[in-house]
């Protein structure tokens, strides 16, 4: 039922490299058929996936105050040159 | 000031994995806007304007860590764990001890999970501290491509990494979110 060599403990170790679209070739093939065949790296997949977007929700840091201040501080040091 | 509200948390954080104290990594920020203000009219934008400004900012501050006599090895700041497994060996073992490879528990179905559940307040906190416990270069990987949006070329070009190494930053702190949020999930999910 599985992909011929790939085994699941190795998939999940290619998976950021599907993601990132680096696998290629005979190693993508062998990822997509390993996939197409197994349930519980099709579960993994899709809790990246979900991981991924849940991680994408969260806040971006927002400058303070302070932060924008260090960059005034430098615009008006380069204009007093 | 869109762009600098946006760069300046950012540019903290990097430089700040370069040198000692808040205090000159702030000063190595305004180091670096200097030189940006200083080189902005001879900026040809081959580059994108993001990526030079950090290619600005991480040679200062750099600079400014060999100086304070920080020796930062790469493992200090990418972690020592970039070899570990994304997931448990246990996880593939059969009960007989024997491991072939294939999970022995399927990981869980996530799909039920209402969506207030998966991306509720809770959840959001339990990911916000795994990636506060990662070592400094893995939190700032899946910051800047996961939070933040940008393409592993940027990362790799603000944070000065090879393509191998943003995707092996990537990948841990990744599973190391993936498997705080199956241990959340879990809990008292049904």
């Amino acid at each position: 039922m599985m992909g011929r060599d790939l085994t699941c403990k190795e998939l999940v170790e290619l998976i950021t490299g599907y993601f990132e679209g680096t696998l290629r070739g005979r190693r993508l093939r062998r990822f997509e058929a390993h996939l197409t065949a197994c349930d519980g790296c099709t579960r993994y997949l899709a809790q990246m996936e979900v991981t991924i977007r849940a991680t994408g929700t969260l806040a971006e840091e927002r400058v303070t105050d302070e932060q924008r201040g260090v960059l005034l501080a430098a615009f008006r040091d380069w204009k007093a040159r | 000031m869109d762009l600098v509200d946006q760069l300046q948390p950012v540019m903290l954080r990097v430089a700040r994995m370069y040198v000692s104290t808040t205090a000159v990594a702030e000063e190595v920020v305004q180091d670096a806007w200097l030189g940006v203000f200083r080189g902005l009219p001879s900026f040809e934008g081959r580059s994108s304007l993001r990526t030079w400004i950090f290619r600005i900012l991480t040679n200062i501050a750099k600079t400014r860590g060999q100086r304070e006599g920080r020796s930062l090895p790469f493992a200090s700041l990418a972690g020592d764990d970039l070899d570990a497994p994304a997931v448990d060996p246990s996880r593939f073992d059969s009960p007989a001890g024997s491991s072939r490879g294939q999970w022995s528990t399927l990981p869980d179905d996530w799909s039920g999970i209402p969506e207030d559940r998966l991306l509720g307040q809770e959840t959001l906190d339990v990911i916000r501290e795994v990636i506060a416990s990662l070592p400094p270069m893995q939190a700032e990987v899946i910051r800047l491509r996961d939070v933040s949006g940008w393409t592993s070329e940027e990362v790799r070009n603000a944070l000065d990494l090879t393509e191998t190494n943003q995707r092996v930053l990537l990948h841990r702190a990744r599973a190391k979110v993936r498997g705080a949020l199956e241990r959340y999930l879990s809990s008292g999910a049904t």
